[in-house]
């Protein structure tokens, strides 16, 4: 089948996480042979994706993971595990 | 896929004993187990409080509570999700707190039936490489995308392309079916491609060919 554009744009997510049907997969790729516009959308998205999840985009505060540390180190001098539910 | 499947494995078997310790009274074993968690607990408090110092009070909150309750855990599911569903009750709860202070109703977003999320057109997309994010201008500009997300699409979005949760454990850790995680995540990566690729190409985009001959990546 000839995919549109706007059926390849409401595929693209699912394009990416490898989640679509093969049919479909292939309609979508054949478009995308031709089609600038689909494939700079799928580029762009795919880029977007690897710089937001790397690590250096979002930046734990400074000093969180000694907090976090601190505040369990508390919480394990003061407290035993329960055992049972509520008690 | 088999390898990543093995070490997924290798690494719950141990996690299972950890817990089995701690629970036996090698309490500070209990620092190791969370460890490899702590940047998921303030992205996941993060993305519903959208803020610093409340997000790591949630994350603090939240390992206390996982700690307290660990007995219950009965690795039915795994460890990760079991303690991002505990940070995401306490971030709402949080956020919860809040809005009743300031008299505001929670702002749900309702999910449009239909709704076209039409990306940016755009052609000749030039990969920006992840070197740029040296450059603070650029992280701050794709942080702050991500804040502008409405509430129910950066939650989702940061469970999925943040901490590479699949579908599942996504929908279990937000109470929502897998089908609406499937549709946030779509259209969260299309807003953001409309909001950052036309602003991207015409700042981040590297200008000289030559820089392209030497990725080691291709």
């Amino acid at each position: 089948m000839e995919l549109n554009c706007k059926h390849v744009w409401a595929h693209i997510s699912e394009y990416i996480d490898r989640s679509v049907p093969a049919e479909v997969r292939e309609d979508i790729e054949r478009h995308l042979e031709h089609c600038e516009i689909c494939s700079a959308v799928l580029d762009s998205t795919r880029n977007i994706l690897v710089l937001t999840a790397d690590n250096r985009t979002f930046e734990l505060p400074v000093g969180y993971s000694e907090r976090l540390h601190e505040r369990l180190e508390k919480e394990l001098g003061s407290a035993e595990v329960s055992q049972d539910d509520e008690s | 896929m088999t390898a990543a499947g093995t070490t997924g494995a290798a690494k719950e078997r141990n996690e299972a004993e950890l817990i089995a310790r701690v629970l036996g009274g090698e309490k500070d074993l209990f620092h190791d187990l969370i460890r490899p968690y702590e940047r998921m607990l303030y992205l996941t408090a993060f993305s519903i409080v959208k803020n610093e110092t409340d997000a790591e009070e949630c994350a603090q909150d939240a390992v206390v509570n996982a700690y307290r309750n660990l007995a219950k855990f009965r690795g039915d599911s795994k460890f990760s999700t079991w303690l991002v569903t505990i940070v995401v009750n306490e971030a709402r709860q949080k956020l919860r707190k809040a809005k009743r202070a300031k008299e505001e109703s929670l702002d749900e977003t309702i999910d449009s039936e239909e709704g076209e999320y039409t990306p940016a057109q755009l052609t000749d997309w030039r990969e920006i490489p992840s070197e740029a994010l040296e450059r603070k201008e650029l992280r701050a500009t794709l942080q702050k995308a991500v804040a502008d997300l409405p509430g129910i699409y950066r939650q989702v979005f940061t469970l999925r392309d943040l901490q590479e949760m699949n579908v599942a454990e996504t929908a279990a850790a937000l109470g929502v079916n897998e089908n609406i995680v499937k549709v946030r995540l779509h259209r969260a990566r299309m807003m953001l491609q409309k909001s950052l690729a036309p602003y991207l190409k015409k700042t981040a985009a590297p200008e000289r060919r030559g820089f392209w001959r030497k990725r080691p990546w291709s």
